[in-house]
């Protein structure tokens, strides 16, 4: 059995969870395993419906408390459903909610883990995974001692490919309980948006966006007069924000925000992937980068290799010349 | 309050290329310079506040070589009180298995008292972000990761906020003792003071190998474990713009033109 982690949020069902299924699929293509999910939640009926058709067997642990993700929670209900229903491989997102518990699951059942995974196969009675290293600038293939393991998904590795592969999914509900003692050791309080200083750059047409290649503070000046000359907004990848440069409702990328202008221009970005998943569907991408192998090039249609403080100062005259004629 | 805190030391990759040893399971460390993990610094800072605080004590801990000693004296001239470094051959093995680092350090620390743990949220080499979240599981103690805000309530109980995607922020409250995995930007690390760094070469550092952690070989136990690196195939679709400045930035300010007006 593989056995997938549903996450939900706000009391919807997350992008992930059918990626997480496109995996599943796959693997047990490969191995001839049943496909499984299982759902925490305080009214899970229309999760079950999302995901019947693409699973042979729903777990439901219906629990007032589990109306928003717990940790603790999680842990203690799944520790007990993977110890009854042994399933050899648990699929979780590779998200902040499932960085959150699937370790703490891994070491509390002395289960291998593999964390932010791209893509997996059975290897005998083994998991082989692979993944990133150094920021992207090397993968690994990792594997694991033994299964039952479990894998953290990288958000957007999969494309959702789903085929129904039964009618209607068994749905099996649990009666588990947590002692109210265990409770009040992890409490949700509640969630909080990012504070906003009134700019949304998710309704830019035109984003200028800085990184690390702008060195220091000051140099943002040039960049701010640069993006008012050409009509744009000025945002920035979150080495920037942990700096204090830029507030935090200026950041593109998986714990930013996601950004769709016309024209984006990306300088002295590298591309991480955090950066990349909230700006790859721009519709024009432009590129300044010192590094010819940084991945930023890989999403850009337009690309320059150069010191962007060379050629910001050079462009910004050229766009003026342009607007006078 | 007794605080400790996980480092790691990394080497200082981020404006450098990376390449891969004949060995194939690392990477060539020739010139590379080493450097606290970015995390973590973050991490041991946010000690040092809540030291500031509410007193106590902070103890930072290593699982690694000789090497490390630097970072963990850096970590003493800022502040920290003491410093241990789990040290044995037969450690190095386990170098790209999180959950075994996990389980040498809760080994450690369950020797002494504690009352909060802290890591970094992500290591820039290998990237699990596994070693805080996995931490907790074997000390069987609440945990948090990600943590981008703390605050004490009392001597039993913290509040934290979380980082979602999206810029979400999940907040919640903890009991003492916990483990918390400290995401970067939380607050700005400080530099060494000259005063700290002749401090610090008084303060204990103390490294301990399999036996003194009551750790047998055959305890140890290899989850998972890197079989190979290999270079990510680079499709770049850029149409790469060249000449001097000046004629990259009339193609640049054509196209720019060309898609937006001006």
């Amino acid at each position: 059995m593989i056995l997938v982690v549903i996450e939900h949020q706000h009391g919807a069902l997350k992008d992930i969870n059918f990626e997480l299924l496109t995996l599943a699929h796959k693997l047990a293509r490969s191995r001839n395993e049943e496909v499984a999910t299982v759902i925490l939640g305080s009214n899970p009926v229309s999760f079950i419906d999302a995901v019947t058709s693409f699973v042979n067997k729903i777990f439901v642990i219906e629990d007032s408390n589990l109306e928003n993700f717990n940790n603790y929670l999680y842990i203690n209900y799944l520790s007990k459903l993977i110890t009854e229903q042994k399933p050899n491989l648990i699929l979780i997102g590779h998200t902040g909610q499932g960085i959150d518990f699937a370790p703490y699951l891994a070491s509390s059942l002395n289960l291998p883990i593999i964390t932010d995974i791209f893509d997996a196969e059975f290897s005998d009675d083994k998991i082989l995974a692979r993944r990133t290293m150094y920021g992207g600038k090397l993968n690994a293939k990792v594997l694991t001692s033994a299964i039952p393991a479990i894998l953290t998904v990288r958000q957007g590795s999969f494309e959702k490919n789903l085929s129904p592969i039964t009618s209607q999914a068994h749905v099996e509900r649990l009666t588990l309980t947590v002692d109210s003692c265990e409770l009040e050791k992890s409490k949700f309080l509640g969630y909080t948006e990012a504070p906003s200083t009134g700019i949304d750059i998710t309704k830019a047409d035109v984003i200028v966006a800085v990184g690390r290649g702008i060195k220091e503070e000051k140099n943002l000046a040039l960049v701010e007069e640069f993006a008012q000359e050409i009509g744009g907004t000025l945002a920035c990848t979150r080495p920037i924000i942990d700096a204090g440069w830029l507030p935090k409702d200026r950041q593109v990328g998986s714990s930013g925000k996601t950004v769709k202008p016309k024209l984006y221009i990306a300088l002295g970005i590298s591309g991480a992937f955090q950066h990349i998943s909230g700006m790859k569907s721009s519709e024009l991408i432009i590129a300044v980068n010192k590094d010819p192998e940084a991945p930023i090039f890989s999403v850009a249609h337009y690309g320059v290799v150069a010191d962007l403080f060379k050629v910001l100062p050079a462009l910004a005259a050229k766009i003026k010349e342009l607007k006078k004629r | 309050m007794e605080i400790f805190v996980c480092l790691k030391l990394v080497p200082n990759t981020q404006d450098t290329e990376v390449r891969i040893d004949s060995s194939k399971r690392d990477i060539l460390k020739v010139r590379l310079s080493y450097t606290i993990n970015e995390a973590d610094d973050y991490a041991l800072e946010a000690a040092l506040q809540l030291k500031e605080k509410v007193g106590g004590q902070i103890t930072v801990i290593t699982v690694g070589e000789a090497q490390a000693d630097e970072m963990l004296r850096m970590a003493l001239a800022k502040g920290a009180d003491q410093a241990i470094r789990l040290s044995d051959e037969v450690f190095t093995n386990f170098r790209y298995d999180p959950l075994t680092i996990a389980y040498l350090l809760a080994k450690a620390i369950s020797q002494y008292k504690y009352d909060l743990i802290l890591t970094g949220a992500i290591a820039s080499d290998d990237g699990y972000s596994a070693v805080g979240p996995a931490l907790a599981g074997f000390l069987k103690i609440p945990s948090a990761a990600y943590v981008t805000y703390l605050e004490l309530i009392d001597n039993q109980r913290l509040k934290v906020s979380r980082e979602l995607e999206g810029g979400l922020l999940e907040n919640k409250e903890l009991a003492l003792p916990c483990v918390l995995s400290i995401q970067t930007g939380i607050n700005k690390p400080r530099y060494a003071s000259i005063l700290g760094i002749k401090r610090a070469s008084s303060k204990p550092l103390t490294v301990l190998n399999a036996g003194q952690l009551n750790v047998n070989q055959k305890d140890l136990k290899m989850f998972i474990d890197l079989v190979e690196m290999y270079y990510p195939e680079i499709v770049s679709k850029a149409q790469i713009i060249s000449g001097n400045e000046e004629e990259i930035s009339e193609k640049l300010a054509l196209i720019i033109k060309e898609k937006v007006g001006l």
